[in-house]
């Protein structure tokens, strides 16, 4: 029988080992694994290399705390700088946290191209700016384009919305954002969804992400992301 | 935030600059029905309050194709933000995908049109809007430089000098650019001009501003845009 089912954070997160590479899913809070990160702050691995869309803000959420613990030596990134991204701004002007910085859509095809075995593809976004320093240039049909790598990782953390024992996930509205792609482009991919449901009760059509891309499951029914409702237009 | 928008005080005798919501207005009368949009975060989020009564589908970099207005205490759904991070409804007919899809979207020429804020704008086109140095501070460029490459329309929106009065508006941009000769058009508080093959051509100024005067406030040379 395929149970990819784990009791706890703390089983979900063993074995992950200092120096690994380590995805984080979510646009700000939302899809976002907090509780994987917390478990990956007691687990204790260091040295890491994290990759995600932001560098959290404020000093409480498990993501800021496994920063200002020390436990990362470099963070790539597209938006590190957020309201409140005290930490990171902290670190990275001491010189403690390396930062490379992405473009969000080279940030996400980088991670699928990882995923579905290409190791490099030709971009034009960045294309004359600071950030092509140092990259292949090509020109192909009077335009130009970077040659960007892909991105592989050790641990994809990932939050869904439903998962069953084979790991089939479902995602929640703009949670979806960088997970499936994540899920895609690690060794390990740790999942922490909302809802358990049994095998079958999500329709073959309904799956995001089918479960041979996921190797750990548990259960984290917290509720959901903050409301951040706008307080002026 | 209202549709009606509130009139911004004259600064010189007899000119009325538009105030951000009639210059968010002004473009908003220029997009089509069917189009789809991307809106930066900021200023070009008002654009969204002036579309009403057309169809025009907005696209959010985080996977929203349909997205509707700010979300209220009634409306709220958590799982649901913008690319500011605010939450949003969606509206009927919306969709979502994933990261590699939106940008694949943007990157790939889907995007009828894009707007975004700039600290610059040069007469060739080039822009800069992410970072005002690459030495100081943390930089941070999220979807930018994709969007300026991608959508098949950069139209910006932004004030037409910086709050110290210097021109935004330049032969050639000083800070690090966003993407080069990426920019079709540009709406101030002042003026709507196009990027031609010669530079900026005036299509449009506020009420009571003289050519002269555009030109005195602006960086680079100016042209009517001829009809």
């Amino acid at each position: 029988m395929i149970d990819k089912r784990v009791k706890s954070i703390a089983e979900a997160m063993q074995g992950i080992k200092d120096g690994s590479t380590v995805m984080f899913g979510g646009f700000g809070a939302v899809g976002h694994p907090a509780h994987l990160i917390d478990g990956l702050i007691e687990q204790g691995a260091k040295d890491l290399t994290l990759v995600g869309n932001n560098a959290g803000s404020g000093r409480v959420e498990p993501l800021v705390r496994l920063l200002a613990a020390g436990r990362v030596r470099k963070i790539i990134c597209s938006f590190p700088r957020s309201a409140g991204s005290v930490v990171f701004d902290e670190l990275h002007k001491a010189g403690r946290l390396e930062l490379e910085l992405v473009p969000q859509g080279t940030l996400a095809e980088r991670i699928r191209a990882a995923g579905a075995g290409i190791p490099a593809f030709y971009t034009p976004t960045a294309y004359g700016t600071a950030l092509a320093e140092g990259k292949e240039v090509r020109e192909i049909n009077g335009r130009h384009y970077l040659l960007e790598h892909a991105i592989r990782a050790d641990v994809a953390l990932v939050e869904a919305y439903q998962a069953d024992r084979w790991g089939n996930l479902t995602y929640k509205l703009s949670g979806r954002n960088f997970n499936p792609i994540m899920a895609m482009a690690a060794s390990l991919t740790i999942v922490q969804s909302q809802h358990m449901v049994e095998l079958g009760d999500i329709g073959p059509e309904d799956v995001h992400t089918p479960g041979v891309f996921v190797q750990r499951v548990v259960h984290v029914p917290y509720g959901g992301p903050a409301s951040n409702l706008a307080t002026t237009g | 935030m209202t549709a009606t928008a509130a009139r911004a005080p004259a600064t010189a005798e007899g000119v009325k600059p538009w105030s951000r919501a009639q210059a968010a207005a002004r473009l908003a009368q220029d997009i089509p029905e069917g189009w789809c949009v991307n809106l930066g975060i900021g200023f070009p989020l008002l654009v969204s309050n002036f579309v009403k009564g057309r169809e025009v589908i907005f696209q959010s970099e985080n996977g929203i194709i349909g997205m509707g207005g700010l979300a209220t205490a009634e409306t709220i759904e958590p799982w649901l933000v913008n690319a500011g991070k605010q939450n949003v409804n969606l509206v009927k007919g919306a969709s979502i995908v994933h990261h590699a899809d939106s940008f694949g979207m943007i990157r790939g020429g889907h995007i009828d049109l894009c707007v975004l804020g700039a600290f610059e704008v040069a007469a060739d086109g080039d822009f800069a809007n992410w970072t005002t140095s690459l030495t100081d501070g943390v930089p941070a460029v999220g979807g930018a430089m994709d969007l300026a490459v991608g959508a098949k329309r950069l139209w910006i929106i932004m004030d037409h000098t910086s709050k110290d009065g210097r021109p935004k508006l330049l032969e050639r941009c000083d800070l690090p650019l966003t993407a080069p000769k990426a920019v079709t058009r540009v709406y101030t508080n002042l003026a709507v001009l196009d990027v031609g093959p010669q530079g900026f051509e005036v299509l449009d100024m506020a009420p009571g501003l003289t050519m002269e005067e555009l030109q005195a406030k602006t960086g680079a040379p100016l042209r009517r845009k001829a009809s």
